[in-house]
């Protein structure tokens, strides 16, 4: 039964690292409903630029904040260069200019710090830690422990705020939008910005993880089952998807894995994205379109 | 639903002020040198046959077309470069011809999108639910239901828009214009598509907004009759050409209103 719950526990927790890069689509996909494949890079420019940054002798709390800094000029910058001309436009030209974005900023970032694998060390101990008889890394904890509190705060932000109404309300009908008052530029610029700071804590945590490197773009395809499975327009969602998809991961590869030869952990999350989508397209906590006909 | 023509709409104010407005897109001229004044608290209606540039001038009004020449006074005060969201800042509202709501979002929610201009908290209140937040929040919920109440849509406020009838969507669309308080109000075909019945309460409605809220409307409708029985003062587009400009009584009988809408004898 211990075991059991040792492996529930650390699925979790990797799940709430999961969360973390999904909750910057939802994001995302709330003020403007575009799904944006550029998340990725934002994550390794993110962790890259505090990296390089702390390698050159620059303190982590001021590299911190001027990775913030760098993260919202290029907010501005897209929401300038090409969110504002493709207003109005399908989704999936918005989704083609994302994914174009992503290249870009992949480019640059390896054009600025170099393409090498960077270690990152935030100074908390990975040193496992006994409660109640599980095992749980501490690394694990202090991640989730971040990732719960900065949902949280968006959560409320999103949830109880004008802006959280206005986000919906330009992701619906920009046009509508303007006429009732809301500001466009500043809400898809707050939006970004929002979007570039989870990026940034998701970076250092995944590149505290994994290692900075150019692999760390694709925590995104991670992400994608996390939102099928919570809905890509819920906060909340993302969280539930994400614990899901960490948690059946771990329990599939430990007590699955053996009957096929291991390795389920991998495209288990894909497998059960498709159940979802078979059964449930619009995710756990997803609107459903509403169509008058 | 009484006419006014008895009260000289020109003894009032002037509200908004269209000074020889011209409008093109390439070639085709829009509007061209379109002067016409709209009183403080009157209903007025634009009205022309189908490409005279009626919407078009309203969209020189709240800022989303730029005229090539002409100035647009609103309360006394020109603005140059006015965008679609700093004229909802200075109190003007707009419907459009077709619906543009937030579909996937309630009634209520729809209505308070319109109250966030009106907002007096942080977003740092709101979202810790401390300071003004709370008394704010009532305050909005509470002119929200004002609104909802005089349109009468209390029995779908927390309906989902896209499911809801044309009709009613259209009301939704009045309630949320009205939400933000605006002094003018600009309504494209607020009645396209509606029968007779659902003409009536919508005049009706537009009334109400115009007494009760103290709006001054501007208003787009094909209907003569309902334009007649509605409006304060009638501004007649024809080929973007202002053709007739007055009372009802005046504009019913005007010969070249008379010779755009049922052509001339040859």
């Amino acid at each position: 039964m211990s075991f059991f719950l040792e492996v529930l526990v650390g699925g979790l927790l990797a799940g709430v690292m999961y969360s973390l890069v999904a909750i910057g689509f939802v994001l995302i996909y709330k003020a403007s409903g575009v799904f944006n494949f550029a998340q990725g890079s934002l994550v390794l420019f993110g962790a890259l630029t505090f990296v390089s940054l702390v390698e050159r002798h620059v303190a982590p709390w001021l590299a911190f904040a001027a990775t913030l800094v760098a993260l919202v000029l290029i907010a501005i910058a897209i929401e300038r260069a090409v969110l504002r001309p493709l207003v109005n436009r399908t989704p999936i030209v918005l989704f083609m200019a994302t994914l174009g974005l992503s290249f870009i900023l992949e480019g640059a970032a390896q054009l600025f710090w170099g393409a090498q694998v960077h270690g990152l060390d935030l100074g908390i101990d990975d040193k496992p830690l006994q409660l109640g008889g599980v095992m749980i890394s501490q690394f694990d904890l202090f991640a989730a422990a971040t990732a719960g509190v900065l949902v949280i705060a968006l959560s409320l932000l999103t949830n109880r705020t004008r802006l959280g109404l206005s986000l919906r309300a330009v992701a619906d009908d920009p046009l509508a939008a303007l006429a009732v008052g809301i500001r466009l530029p500043r809400i898809w610029a707050i939006v970004w910005s929002l979007a570039g700071f989870v990026s940034l804590v998701a970076g250092l945590l995944w590149g505290a993880r994994l290692g900075v490197q150019f692999s760390l773009s694709l925590v995104v395809l991670k992400a994608l089952p996390v939102l099928i499975i919570g809905g890509f327009s819920s906060i909340g969602g993302a969280i539930v998807g994400g614990l899901l998809v960490g948690a059946s991961e771990k329990l599939a590869e430990v007590y699955l894995g053996s009957l096929v030869g291991g390795g389920i952990e991998n495209w288990f999350p894909y497998v059960l994205a498709i159940l979802f989508l078979l059964a449930r397209p619009a995710g756990l906590f997803g609107e459903p379109a509403v169509e008058r006909v | 639903m009484t006419s006014q023509e008895q009260t000289p709409p020109f003894a009032r104010q002037a509200l908004l002020s269209l000074d020889r407005i011209s409008l093109s897109f390439g070639g085709v001229q829009a509007i061209s040198d379109i002067s016409f004044d709209v009183h403080r608290g009157e209903i007025c209606a634009l009205i022309g046959p189908n490409g005279a540039g009626k919407s078009s001038l309203l969209n020189v009004i709240n800022g989303v077309y730029r005229p090539q020449q002409g100035t647009v006074r609103f309360d006394g005060t020109q603005s140059h470069r006015m965008r679609p969201h700093d004229a909802a800042h200075r109190g003007i509202a707009r419907t459009f011809q077709n619906i543009a709501l937030f579909r996937r979002m309630s009634v209520l929610d729809n209505v308070l999108t319109g109250r966030n201009l009106h907002r007096g908290s942080t977003w740092v209140e709101q979202t810790f639910r401390v300071g003004r937040a709370q008394r704010d929040e009532a305050r909005q919920r509470r002119y929200a239901e004002v609104v909802i109440e005089a349109l009468d849509l209390q029995r779908v406020r927390h309906s989902v828009v896209g499911t809801l009838s044309y009709g009613v969507q259209k009301r939704v669309e009045l309630a949320r214009a009205l939400a933000t308080e605006p002094r003018l109000l600009l309504l494209d075909e607020p009645m396209a598509g509606m029968n007779a019945d659902e003409k009536r309460a919508m005049a009706g409605f537009i009334v109400d907004a115009n007494e009760q809220f103290g709006v001054t409307v501007v208003l787009i409708e094909h209907d003569i009759g309902v334009v007649m029985d509605l409006s304060d003062h009638i501004v007649v587009l024809d080929y973007g050409k202002k053709i007739a400009d007055g009372i009802p009584a005046e504009v019913r009988v005007d010969p070249a209103v008379l010779a755009a809408y049922l052509g001339t004898r040859h």
